[in-house]
């Protein structure tokens, strides 16, 4: 029986390093060989690149503070510890936290409480995620237009040309990209 | 175009490829597992591990191989994530803690995937693929091998063999998730998931602070994670992370890998047994259930029950914008459904009654469609428990694809039955009665019951995604989910593999007129009926105590 079962273990533990060669180090490597080829600029990160600086990435999001940017939804935008508040929908904790950013957003922007979309309030899955909603960056575009001295008419061109429709026009949700946003505001604003 | 109307438009469109995948991919598996030709590839691995392909195994041999191959995959990774600080492509990151390292072994290798630590902080690219992308790989292939073992229980007859552990192995793996996996990777890495083997870099945000942009070779373990029902993601945030899933396109094509192989099996089962028909009426059952538990997700997601979800006028906390409501509530049906555990949004956030349904689906003991090989064996089992159950009302001697359920059988169906709903119970039972488990839960009752529940129902069913409202990283957690995700994959199939051992050794059975037809809605209807009922007598009491109690509130 004991023998059996170290024959069995033994032949097991063979099979196992060879596949680990093949799917663990052959598989992934072929993966990146071809990614590297036919899509490099993805492969590596799709870095978004100001005047030839890497500013971040265009999937990754970041955390704008002030009157002169487009704000992200609520989060830390730390990549290393993404994840959620993982707040159940009847915590006392996370509904004091709306409460307050209600009554943040709705002071920043000057607009009535009731008018703040709910991206604006809740935290995403990722603690990254890199879009809001069209509703919510229309709120912001007189703040950062006053603030950045240009025409709320040329912003709101900006956040429309910076809005994507659902893929195929049916899968996901209609989004505007905060960092590119930001990035094509910037320059704008010269 | 309104939510719903786009979120029924993904909803068909990933029934009409499933459709399309379901009969050339059912085939193809009934090839892989019933030709006799080995593959060059194969004969070289054959020869090399010093393996006889054409012995043929008794249900014990079969079972014996597969346990030690289990094992020795557990150590090796074991071994891997402990010494991780003096491996190459370590990038900074230290080995595991004992605990830590046999819950990760253990989630990996069960097919559960089970995570109580984030990648981005705590593994490099080394342990990632040489570790945990293998066993997604080899975990599906085991999977499989015990699914399709007791198939041939059903095809042959007067015979104590089941056919050779090693061969199911093995061509599940090259004949099947490989192909598919290198087809999964360049489609993901084309919507934008990183294959690269950077470490963390730092660059200085556009707004002036800064920000680390992590790395990976995501791509390749994002396929094999999906396609293989693991769902151990390579960053903590699973598929929500945008570098592990970009765009509602990725999301979509995600969901698809996850469902892909489940429901492509019954086409298989039903062409190895020659009754084609009787696989629809399984695939028919798993899909009610598989619908069932996304309309009361969705509807509860789309209603946003819950205090939060009600103050902030929809159910968005913890999810992520690209995909809104609709196509996360259709990504957490499935991936609770079919034992995969990713999630693209966070579960323990859902509204009370669509967190309860994402539970129930589990609780259901994964057969809507349920993970590769494994939702096929386990829906199955409660097959033969619904024909055991209407030859009771006529008072036959019940048979199933001409094979008669003896007492023995019987005896066998129930301790499978069994072994989850006692291991779930006494886990959340011993995690609410010691004080230091009850205190790393997050929430107070009964969302902190419904927490609890959630994380042995994941583990013993092999699902792995988490409700995460608890602080997961101590040792009661990773020795006790960790027995749980052990006893609740491998005491299961190998009284699966006793069963098709005993089935394989009986005579045909004539089709009498006695006996229940195996193809006609009344047949679905009374598997979804059993599951249903099974299940919920099992659960209903604790299932009242968490989220319905949370929901009624």
């Amino acid at each position: 029986m004991f023998a059996g079962v170290a024959r069995q273990a033994a032949a097991g533990l063979r099979i196992l390093l060879l596949m680990t060669v093949v799917c663990g180090l052959l598989y992934p490597l072929l993966i990146w060989g071809i990614a590297r080829t036919a899509f490099p600029g993805r492969a590596d990160g799709s870095l978004l690149r100001v005047d030839g600086r890497v500013v971040g990435s265009s999937l990754i999001g970041q955390e704008f503070t002030g009157p002169l940017w487009f704000h992200p939804r609520p989060g830390a935008y730390d990549p290393l510890a993404t994840g959620g508040s993982d707040l159940g929908p009847d915590s006392g904790r996370l509904l004091a936290e709306v409460r307050l950013r209600r009554t943040a957003v709705a002071r920043t922007e000057g607009v009535p409480a009731d008018s703040v979309p709910a991206d604006a309030l809740t935290s995403s899955a990722s603690g990254l995620d890199p879009h809001i909603s069209p509703a919510y960056a229309h709120l912001q575009v007189t703040r950062v237009a006053r603030a950045r001295g240009l025409d709320a008419e040329r912003v709101r061109e900006l956040v429309d040309a910076h809005t994507t429709g659902r893929a195929l026009g049916f899968l996901g949700q209609e989004r505007v990209n905060v960092l590119e946003l930001n990035a094509a505001l910037a320059a704008a604003a010269g | 175009m309104p939510d719903a109307g786009a979120g029924l438009l993904g909803i068909g469109a990933l029934l009409l490829l499933l459709a399309l995948a379901h009969v050339p991919l059912g085939n193809h598996l009934a090839r892989v597992y019933t030709s006799e030709r080995h593959l060059g590839a194969e004969r070289l691995v054959y020869r090399i591990a010093r393996v006889d392909p054409r012995a043929d195994q008794r249900w014990t041999a079969y079972a014996l191989s597969l346990l030690a191959f289990s094992a020795v995959s557990a150590l090796l990774l074991y071994a891997l994530l402990r010494l991780q600080g003096v491996l190459p492509l370590a990038q900074g990151h230290d080995g595991m803690h004992p605990s830590g390292a046999f819950n990760t072994a253990v989630a990996f290798v069960s097919n559960t995937d089970w995570q109580w630590y984030a990648g981005e902080n705590t593994l490099g690219p080394l342990v990632q693929m040489a570790g945990l992308a293998v066993q997604n790989v080899l975990s599906a292939a085991v999977g499989l091998s015990v699914a399709v073992a007791l198939i041939r229980g059903f095809t042959r007859s007067r015979t104590d063999r089941l056919g050779n552990f090693w061969v199911d192995l093995v061509r599940g793996t090259v004949r099947v998730l490989l192909p598919l996996a290198v087809l999964a990777a360049v489609v993901l890495a084309a919507c934008g998931v990183v294959q690269n083997f950077h470490a963390a870099r730092e660059i200085t945000t556009l707004g002036g602070g800064t920000q680390a942009l992590t790395g990976g070779p995501v791509a390749s373990q994002e396929a094999v994670k999906l396609l293989g029902s693991n769902g151990g993601g390579y960053y903590g945030a699973n598929s929500a992370h945008p570098y592990e899933n970009p765009t509602p396109f990725s999301n979509f094509f995600q969901i698809f890998l996850l469902l892909l192989i489940p429901s492509a099996l019954p086409r298989a089962f039903g062409r190895m047994t020659g009754s084609p028909r009787h696989g629809l009426a399984v695939l028919a059952a798993m899909g009610v259930l598989w619908a069932a538990g996304l309309a009361a997700v969705t509807a509860a997601e789309a209603a946003h029950g819950g205090q939060v979800p009600q103050a902030v006028g929809a159910a968005t906390e913890g999810k992520e914008w690209r995909f809104g409501v609709w196509d996360s509530a259709l990504f957490a049906a499935s991936t609770t459904g079919t034992s995969t555990g990713a999630t693209d949004a966070r579960h323990d956030s859902f509204t009370p009654l669509g967190g309860g349904a994402l539970l129930a689906a589990m609780l259901l003991g994964e057969v809507a469609p349920g993970g590769v090989g494994a939702g096929l064996y386990g829906m199955l089992v409660l097959a033969m428990l619904a024909v055991f159950l209407a030859g009771l009302m006529v008072g036959r001697t019940p048979e199933y694809l001409g094979k008669k359920l003896r007492p023995k059988e019987i005896t066998l169906l129930a301790l499978y039955v069994l072994v989850m709903p006692v291991t779930v119970l006494a886990g959340t039972g011993l995690a609410l009665g010691f004080p230091e488990p009850r205190a790393t839960l997050l929430a107070g009752p009964p969302h902190g019951l419904s927490e609890a529940l959630y994380a042995f129902a994941s583990a013993a069913n092999n699902n792995g995604s988490a409700f995460a409202g608890l602080g997961a990283d101590t040792v009661f957690w990773q020795t006790g989910l960790g027995l749980a995700m052990l006893i609740g994959r491998y005491l299961p199939m190998v009284v699966v593999l006793g069963l098709a051992g005993s089935l394989a050794g009986q005579q045909h059975t004539p089709t009498g007129t006695g006996t229940l037809p195996a193809h006609t809605p009344l047949f679905t209807g009374l598997l979804v009926t059993v599951t249903v009922v099974v299940a919920g007598l099992t659960f209903f009491p604790v299932l009242a105590l968490g989220p319905l109690a949370e929901g009624l509130r």
